[in-house]
C-alpha cells in the first residue's frame, strides 16, 4: 500500500516472503530510492518512510509542490508499516477520524490505477536525521548522518521515533507518544484456504481482530496488560522481528479458540511482535508544533495508521500549503498537548491504559486513571478531602461534583453507563445551591495571559486580532473570539481591560498551548509589547448564586451591587485580609456571581473565608458538572466543543460581538461581511427534548443526528440535563441539505424555526423543540444593557 | 499507580491488626524464637532482660499503645497479586555476561530481594565487579541501632577490597590521578536495587579516608598487592578502624560530624563473597550466613556452609572471648546469650560502645552531640572491664569451586532464624527446577493453534503455583509464610505482611537474600583448561 502511494518500488524485491504481503504489486518506478549524496537543499524534508511520511509526501506533490525530500533511516516503510496488520476500518470515534478513513479508503482504491506519475519526490534511505536545524524560531534545514539539506519546512512522520527526534532539536518538539508490543499470529491456509472476499472480524469482548491472510488467518489484539517499549529510548533502526512472547499472548490466543473452535487446527506460522505508538488521549497527533515554525508532525496513530494514512496525509498537506487544513483537526492538533504531557513516566503509564481501550466500550465522560494529579490548584487537597471526584483538562485537575459524605458512588467500572449516571443528584443538589443560595467552583485550570504595553501597542495588536470592540472604558469585560481568516474560532475568550495599557485574558483550559502560539505568531516582534502566561499565577473561584454578593461584600466590607459593580465588570479589591484579589462579575454560566482571580500564596486564605462567611448563606462546593448543566440550559456554547476553527460568530448568533460596523480592521472581517451578505450555511441552535425519560432512555451527549421535517440536517455538539427546565437540553448546528443535491444552502432563522426536529439518540428519535435563543426565563438576575446575547463561553 | 499501594496495605494493617494479635500462631512463632531484637536497651534495668517476655520490651509498649487506640477489627485481605507486589518491590537481579575479558565467566546471575521489618530496613546489600582487578563481589550487610553503619558499610566495604587487591602500579595510577585532579578511574560497577539509597554528601570525606589507605599500601611496596584473604582481612578491619577513627577526628561540618557519630553507634555484621574465576572467598563478621548449594554426582543436593555465626552459640567465638579477656569477666563476658548481656552478634562493625574505653565514649559525646536528636544509644553495659569487647575482624573462608556448586546463598539473619540451611538449598533446587521446567517446552513449538493454547495455558497454571521469578523472593515468601511444619499458608503470609511499621519487628526481622548462580560449564573449562 505504501509503495504505490508513492509508487515506489523496491528494485529488488525479495520473493514473496511473508513481510511482502502487504505490498502486492509494484508499479513503473517514478520516484526512485536513492543511497547517496543528499542534495543541499529542498523545500520540504520529510523524516519516515513509513506510510504517513509517503502519504504527506504524495499529497504535497499532487497539490503541487516539487522539490520534496523523503528521507528514511532504514528501508522504505520498514517499520510499523511493514508489519501492520492491513486492517482498514472506517468505523471510528471521532467525526474527523471517520473522514481521514474513508478518504483513505477511496484513495486506496484509486492508487491502483495511479501509478507511474512523476512526482517530485526523491527519497533517500538509509539516512538518518540527527535533528533539524532552527533559526528564529523557524527550521532552516535538517542535519543527517550523511550531511545537510537546507528546508523551509520539515515534517516528523517518524513514528515510534517522533518522540526522541523531537527531543533532539535545540528548541525541543514535544510530541507525546510511546511505543507498546504488538502481537499478531499467522497461519498456514486452511484445509479449503479461505477467500479474499472473507470478512475481516473484529471480536471487541474477546479483544481480538481476524482477516484473511493468504488463505490462512491473521490474527491479533490488543490486551489487558500491554507492555510497554523502548521508555528509555533505545531503538533499533527498523523494527526487526521483537522476540515472541507467546505466554503474553495466550489469552488472545485463547479468545480467538473460544470464539472458532474450528481453528484448533490450524498450523502455526509464526508470531509478529510488532510495536505499535500510542498517545496520551488515544488520538493521533498532527499539525505545526507551536515552538517552531514550519516544524510539523504526524504521528501517534494508536494502531489505525492504515485507516489514517491517506486522509491524515491530505490535511497535513493542505495545512502546509494553504496554511490550514480543510477541516477542523483540533482533536487532533499537536497544539492540544502541552510538554507537560511529554514526561517518560507519565508516556509509559498512559500507554498502558489507552491500548486496552482500544476494544474497550467507550462510555461519556470517561476519565482517565493513570498520568494524574500532575497540576492542581493550592485547594486540591482541601477539595479532596470534602469528597471531590476530579477530572482532568490539560493535566489539571478539576472537580467533577462532590460527593457527600453520606453517600455512596459505584465502583468506577459500573459506573460506565449510556443512561442516567450515579451522579445525577449529587449533581441536582448542586445546581439547586447554584440557584438559590451560593456556590463555590475552582476554576484554576483557565489558561491566563497577559498583555501589557508601554504605550497603545497592546490595544492596536488585540484589536486586530480579535473580533470585538476592546477599546472599552478600564474595568470592563469583553467576550470576544479570536477569529481565523475564514472567520472561524482559532480561540473565544473573555478580556479585562485592566488599564489603558493591559489587558487580562481568560481563555479554555486546552488554549494554553495553541492560543500563545497564535498569539506569538501574530504579534509583531516589540520589546515594548510583552506577553505572559500567568496561568499559574492565579487561583480561580467562581461563586455562583444570588447570595454570592453578600458573601463577598461581608469579606470586603465593600459594597457589591449591581450599582455599584454592574455586571461584566472586573475590580481588584481585597477579599479576607488579601489584598489584590481581581474580582470579576461574571460567571460563565449567566447565573449571578463573582469570579475571584487571587495570587495562588492567597488562594486557601480567600477560599477558607469564602467558606466560614457563606456558611450562613448556605454555600456549598461544587464541580465542574453542575456548572455544565448551567451553562449548556442558557445556550452558552463553548470552545473545542460547539466551536471550533470552521464555524464563526455569525453561525451562533453572536454578531453583536462582533465589531464589523466599526470600521476597523481585524482577523477574519473580511470572511465574516461576505457571509453577513450572503447568509450562513449552518446555525448553532439548543434543543429541548419533548418526550424523553430520564430516568429509562438513553441519554444524549453528543454526536447525535439531528432530524429536520425527517431530514438529516446535523449533529449535536454537547448536552446537557437542565434540572430547571427538567429537560435534557442539547446544542447542534443545523445545516439545509438541499434534497435532491445534498448541497448545502443557506439557513435562516426562518428555516430553523419552521422545522420539526427530532434527536436521535442509539436509533430512537425524540421531539425536540428547537431555539435560537435562550430560554429568558432561566436568567434571574438583571443584565446589562450589552449583555442580551447569548454566550458567554468558557464553561465547559 | 503503583506507588500508592504500599500506602494503601500500610493503612490497611492498621486496621487489622486487632486481629493479627488474636492469631495465636503468629504470636506462639514469635514466642518460640530466640529474644528478637539485637540491641537491648538498659534503661529498664537487668531485672526484665531475665523475664521471659517474648518480644522486645519496647516493642511491645508501642504494640499496646497503638491497639489500643484503635476501635475497629476491620478485615482487610491482600490479594495475592497484592501479596506478590509487596514481595517483589525489592527485587534486583542481574544476567552477567558469559565472558569476561575472553575468559569465560563463572558467575551466572545473581538474584535478590530485601523485606524490611525495621522501619527504616536496616539490612543492606550489595553487589559489585571490580574494574581494576577481576572478580565479583556480594554483600549483605545488617544493621542494629540504626542502619546509619550498614549502609556506611555498605558503601565502603567494598572500595577497600577492591583497593586492597590493586598492583602498586593501579595504585601509583590512581594516587597520580588524584595528585594531578585528573577524573579517576572507575573502581568498582554496582549492581543496585533502585531502591539502594546512598550518602551522597558525605563521599568526598570517604574518598580522602580510602585514599589515606591506598597511600599506605603504597608505602608497603608490594609488586603484586595483597592476596584475597589478606586483602578481606585487612579491608575489614581498617573499615572499622576508619568508622571509628572518624568520629573522634574534629569535623568541621556539622551533618558529617552527626552522620559519622551515628555510624560509629550504630552497628553492622557483614558476609560477603569475592568470586574470581573458581576461586570463591567468604569473609565473614557477625551472624549473616553464606552457604553451598552442591549436586552431588548422583544428582543429589547437599549444603556447604561458608561461614560460621559469629555469636553465643558458637564454642569458637565464645573461647576467643574468655582467652581475650581476663578470667574474671567468664561469666559476665556473655549474658543470656548475648555480648555483655546486649548484643547478639560478636562480631561486627561500629558499635563503640563496646569497643572504646569509658573514658573515649563520654569525651567523643560531650563534645555537644544531640544523641537523642541523633537516636544515639548511651550507655555503659555492668561488667565493662576490658574494652574492647567486639571485633570487626571477619572470618575467610577459601572455597575453590567445582563443577558441583551451583549456587551460593548469601543471608542476613532474618532468612536463618526461620529457614535451616538444607530448607533454604531444597527451596532454591525447586526453583530451580520449576525455571527449567518452564524453558524446553516452547522451544520445539506445537505446530497448530489447539496445542499451543494448551501448552500455554499448562504453563500459566504452573506459572501460579511457582509465582517467583527469583529465587531470593521465594526464600522470603517461605521465610515468613511457612507455619511450624514448613507448609506455606497463604493467610499467615498475608497476615505477615500487612503488619504495621512499628509491629512489623516483633514477628519477624529484615531480611535480605542474594542468591549467586555459578556456570558449571565454565567452571568445568577451567579444570579443563589446565
Amino acid at each position: 500500500m505504501f509503495s504505490r502511494l508513492l509508487s515506489v518500488a523496491r528494485r529488488q524485491r525479495t520473493g514473496r516472503g511473508w513481510q511482502n504481503w502487504s505490498s502486492g504489486r509494484s508499479g513503473a518506478p517514478a520516484a526512485e530510492a536513492h543511497s547517496v549524496a543528499l542534495p543541499a537543499q529542498a523545500h520540504v524534508v520529510i523524516c519516515g518512510g513509513g506510510i504517513m511520511g509517503t502519504s504527506v509526501a504524495y499529497h504535497l506533490s499532487k497539490m503541487g509542490w516539487k522539490d520534496i525530500v523523503l528521507l528514511e533511516q532504514g528501508r522504505l516503510a520498514a517499520g510499523s508499516t511493514r508489519f501492520c496488520a492491513g486492517i482498514l476500518s472506517t468505523a471510528r470515534h471521532l467525526t474527523i477520524e471517520q473522514k481521514m478513513a474513508d478518504y483513505s479508503n477511496k484513495l486506496y482504491q484509486q492508487l491502483e490505477q495511479e501509478t507511474g506519475i512523476q512526482t517530485g519526490v526523491q527519497i533517500y534511505d538509509r539516512t538518518s536525521v540527527l535533528h533539524v536545524m532552527v533559526k528564529k524560531g523557524q527550521v532552516t534545514g535538517v542535519e543527517t548522518d550523511k550531511g545537510q539539506i537546507e528546508c523551509q519546512y520539515f515534517v516528523n512522520c517518524a513514528g515510534q521515533w517522533a518522540y526522541e527526534l523531537g527531543l533532539s532539536n535545540e528548541e525541543p518538539v514535544s510530541i507525546p507518544l510511546h511505543a507498546c508490543e504488538h502481537f499478531y499470529l499467522l497461519t498456514r491456509p486452511l484445509e479449503t484456504p479461505l477467500q479474499s472476499n472473507t470478512p475481516t472480524v473484529v471480536d471487541a469482548d474477546g479483544r481480538i481482530y481476524i482477516r484473511n491472510w493468504q488463505g490462512g488467518i491473521l490474527s491479533g489484539g490488543f490486551e489487558k496488560n500491554p507492555k510497554p517499549i523502548f521508555t528509555e529510548g533505545k531503538n533499533q533502526l527498523e523494527i526487526q522481528n521483537l522476540q515472541e512472547d507467546w505466554d503474553h499472548f495466550e489469552p488472545l490466543l485463547s479468545s480467538l479458540l473460544r470464539r472458532m473452535p474450528e481453528l484448533e487446527t490450524l498450523e502455526i506460522m509464526k508470531l509478529v511482535n510488532c510495536p505499535e505508538t500510542f498517545t496520551p488521549d488515544m488520538r493521533c497527533i498532527m499539525g505545526e508544533s507551536p515552538a517552531v515554525q514550519g516544524y510539523y508532525v504526524l504521528v501517534g496513530m494508536n494502531s489505525a495508521g492504515l485507516s489514517f494514512a491517506g486522509g491524515a496525509g491530505r490535511y497535513l498537506a493542505e495545512w502546509m500549503v494553504h496554511g490550514y487544513p480543510s477541516e477542523s483537526i483540533w482533536e487532533l492538533d499537536l497544539k492540544r498537548f502541552g510538554a507537560l504531557q511529554s514526561s517518560r513516566t507519565f508516556l509509559r503509564h498512559r500507554v498502558m491504559e489507552v491500548m486496552p481501550l482500544l476494544y474497550d466500550l467507550k462510555v461519556p465522560r470517561w476519565d482517565f486513571q493513570t498520568g494524574r494529579q500532575l497540576r492542581t490548584s493550592p485547594l486540591y487537597d482541601r477539595l479532596d478531602a470534602q469528597g471531590a471526584r476530579w477530572m482532568e483538562k490539560h493535566g489539571f485537575e478539576r472537580p467533577k461534583y462532590f460527593v457527600p459524605p453520606d453517600k455512596d458512588l459505584l465502583a468506577l467500572e459500573q459506573s460506565k453507563t449510556f443512561y442516567k449516571p450515579d451522579w445525577f443528584d449529587i449533581v441536582e443538589s448542586e445546581v439547586k445551591c447554584c440557584k438559590e443560595a451560593v456556590c463555590v467552583i475552582d476554576m484554576s485550570s483557565f489558561t491566563k495571559f497577559e498583555i501589557t504595553s508601554t504605550g497603545d501597542q497592546a490595544l492596536e495588536i488585540l484589536q486586530y486580532l480579535f473580533s470585538n470592540d476592546l477599546d472599552v472604558p478600564v474595568g470592563h469585560i469583553v467576550h470576544t473570539g479570536m477569529l481565523n481568516e475564514g472567520g472561524g474560532y482559532e480561540n473565544d475568550c473573555s478580556i479585562a481591560r485592566l488599564s489603558k495599557r493591559s489587558f487580562f485574558m481568560i481563555s479554555p483550559t486546552d488554549q494554553q498551548v495553541h492560543c500563545w502560539a497564535w498569539l506569538k505568531k501574530h504579534m509583531p516582534e516589540d520589546s515594548n509589547l510583552l506577553l505572559e502566561d500567568v496561568t499559574w499565577k492565579y487561583t480561580a473561584l467562581n461563586l455562583i448564586g444570588p447570595r454570592a454578593v453578600d458573601v463577598l461584600s461581608e469579606l470586603s466590607y465593600a459594597p457589591m451591587t449591581p450599582d455599584h459593580f454592574p455586571s461584566l465588570f472586573c475590580k481588584e479589591m481585597s477579599v479576607g485580609y488579601a489584598n489584590g484579589i481581581r474580582v470579576m462579575s461574571m460567571t460563565h454560566t449567566g447565573e449571578p456571581g463573582f469570579m475571584l482571580y487571587i495570587p495562588i500564596e492567597y488562594a486557601l486564605h480567600v477560599y477558607n473565608e469564602v467558606m466560614s462567611v457563606g456558611q450562613k448563606y448556605g454555600i456549598r462546593n461544587a464541580g465542574y458538572y453542575a456548572l455544565r448543566s448551567l451553562r449548556i440550559e442558557k445556550f452558552f456554547a463553548f470552545w473545542g466543543q460547539d466551536l471550533n476553527t470552521l464555524t464563526t460568530p455569525l453561525e451562533c448568533g453572536r454578531e453583536s460581538r462582533v465589531k464589523l460596523d466599526k470600521g476597523m480592521d481585524f482577523i477574519g472581517r473580511d470572511a465574516l461581511l461576505q457571509q453577513k451578505q450572503n447568509g450562513v450555511y449552518k446555525r448553532l441552535t439548543m434543543f429541548i427534548l419533548d418526550d424523553h425519560d430520564t430516568d429509562l432512555d438513553l441519554w444524549p451527549w453528543w454526536g447525535e443526528p439531528i432530524y429536520r421535517n425527517g431530514q438529516y440536517a446535523g449533529k449535536t455538539t454537547s448536552s446537557a440535563y437542565s434540572y430547571t427546565l427538567e429537560r435534557h437540553v442539547c446544542l447542534g448546528f443545523v445545516h439545509n441539505f438541499s434534497e435532491d443535491t445534498g448541497e448545502e444552502q443557506v439557513v435562516t432563522a426562518d428555516f430553523i424555526n419552521r422545522g420539526e426536529y427530532e434527536i436521535d439518540i442509539a436509533g430512537h428519535r425524540f421531539q425536540a423543540k428547537a431555539k435560537l435563543y435562550p430560554v429568558t426565563s432561566l436568567f434571574t438576575h438583571k443584565r446589562r444593557k450589552d449583555d442580551v446575547e447569548l454566550s458567554d463561553l468558557h464553561g465547559k | 499507580m503503583s506507588s500508592t499501594l504500599p500506602f494503601w496495605i500500610l493503612n490497611s494493617a492498621r486496621n487489622s491488626i486487632a486481629t493479627l494479635q488474636g492469631g495465636r500462631r503468629l504470636y506462639s512463632r514469635c514466642a518460640s524464637n530466640r529474644n528478637k531484637s539485637r540491641w537491648r536497651l538498659f534503661s529498664q534495668g537487668p531485672g526484665t532482660l531475665k523475664s521471659s517476655a517474648p518480644c522486645s520490651g519496647f516493642a511491645l509498649q508501642k504494640a499496646y499503645r497503638h491497639t489500643s487506640t484503635e476501635e475497629d477489627d476491620f478485615h482487610l485481605q491482600l490479594s495475592p497479586e497484592q501479596v506478590n507486589e509487596v514481595l517483589r518491590a525489592g527485587e534486583s537481579a542481574h544476567k552477567f555476561l558469559d565472558l569476561v575479558s575472553g575468559a569465560p565467566n563463572s558467575v551466572l546471575r545473581f538474584e535478590s530481594n530485601q523485606l524490611a521489618a525495621n522501619s527504616p530496613v536496616e539490612d543492606r546489600r550489595g553487589v559489585a565487579s571490580c574494574l581494576q582487578t577481576s572478580g565479583l563481589m556480594f554483600g549483605i550487610f545488617d544493621g542494629h541501632g540504626g542502619h546509619a553503619c550498614a549502609q556506611a558499610v555498605s558503601e565502603r566495604l567494598f572500595y577497600y577490597v577492591a583497593v586492597s587487591l590493586m598492583s602498586q602500579q593501579t595504585l601509583e595510577r590512581m594516587e597520580g590521578a588524584m595528585e594531578s585532579m585528573k577524573p579517576l578511574m572507575p573502581i568498582l560497577q554496582w549492581l543496585k536495587h533502585p531502591g539502594d539509597s546512598i550518602y551522597k554528601d558525605v563521599t568526598s570525606v570517604h574518598l580522602d579516608h580510602l585514599r589515606v589507605y591506598w597511600q599506605e599500601l603504597l608505602d608497603l611496596h608490594m609488586e603484586m598487592g595483597l592476596n584475597i584473604k589478606e586483602a578481606l582481612m585487612y579491608s575489614f578491619q581498617r573499615l572499622d578502624s576508619d568508622i571509628s577513627l572518624e568520629v573522634q577526628a574534629p569535623l568541621e561540618d556539622e551533618m558529617t560530624r552527626n552522620l559519622s557519630l551515628q555510624v560509629a553507634f550504630s552497628g553492622a555484621t557483614a558476609c560477603m563473597a569475592h568470586v574470581d574465576g573458581v576461586h570463591l572467598h567468604v569473609a565473614n563478621a557477625g551472624d549473616c550466613r553464606a552457604i553451598l548449594g552442591v549436586q552431588e554426582d548422583n544428582g543429589m543436593w547437599s549444603c556447604l556452609p561458608l561461614t560460621r555465626d559469629h555469636n553465643a552459640w558458637n564454642q569458637a567465638e565464645l573461647s576467643r572471648l574468655k582467652r581475650e579477656h581476663p578470667e574474671s569477666e567468664d561469666r559476665t563476658v556473655i549474658v543470656d546469650n548475648r555480648l555483655l548481656g546486649v548484643l547478639m552478634p560478636c562480631r561486627a562493625f561500629g558499635d563503640v560502645q563496646l569497643k572504646w574505653s569509658k573514658e573515649l565514649q563520654r569525651s567523643v559525646l560531650e563534645r555537644g552531640f544531640d544523641t537523642e536528636a541523633l537516636n544515639i544509644y548511651q550507655f555503659t553495659p555492668p561488667h565493662y572491664h576490658t574494652p574492647p569487647y567486639l571485633t570487626a575482624e571477619p572470618e575467610v573462608t577459601y572455597h575453590r569451586l567445582r563443577p558441583q556448586d551451583k549456587f551460593l546463598v548469601l543471608a542476613s539473619d532474618g532468612l536463618w532464624d526461620v529457614l535451616d540451611n538444607e530448607d533454604v538449598v531444597r527451596l532454591v533446587v525447586e526453583h530451580l527446577a520449576e525455571a527449567s521446567r518452564h524453558k524446553p517446552d516452547l522451544a520445539q513449538r506445537p505446530a497448530n493453534l489447539g496445542l499451543m493454547q494448551s501448552l500455554l495455558q499448562q504453563r500459566r497454571a504452573q506459572g501460579l503455583r511457582a509465582a517467583d521469578q527469583n529465587a531470593a523472593t521465594r526464600l522470603i515468601r517461605h521465610a515468613i509464610g511457612s507455619n511450624e511444619y514448613g507448609e506455606m499458608e497463604p493467610e499467615r503470609l498475608t497476615a505477615m505482611l500487612t503488619l504495621p511499621e512499628d509491629l512489623a519487628r516483633m514477628y519477624r526481622d529484615d531480611i535480605t537474600v542474594t542468591v549467586v548462580y555459578f556456570n558449571s560449564d565454565s567452571i568445568d573449562a577451567y579444570y579443563k583448561g589446565g
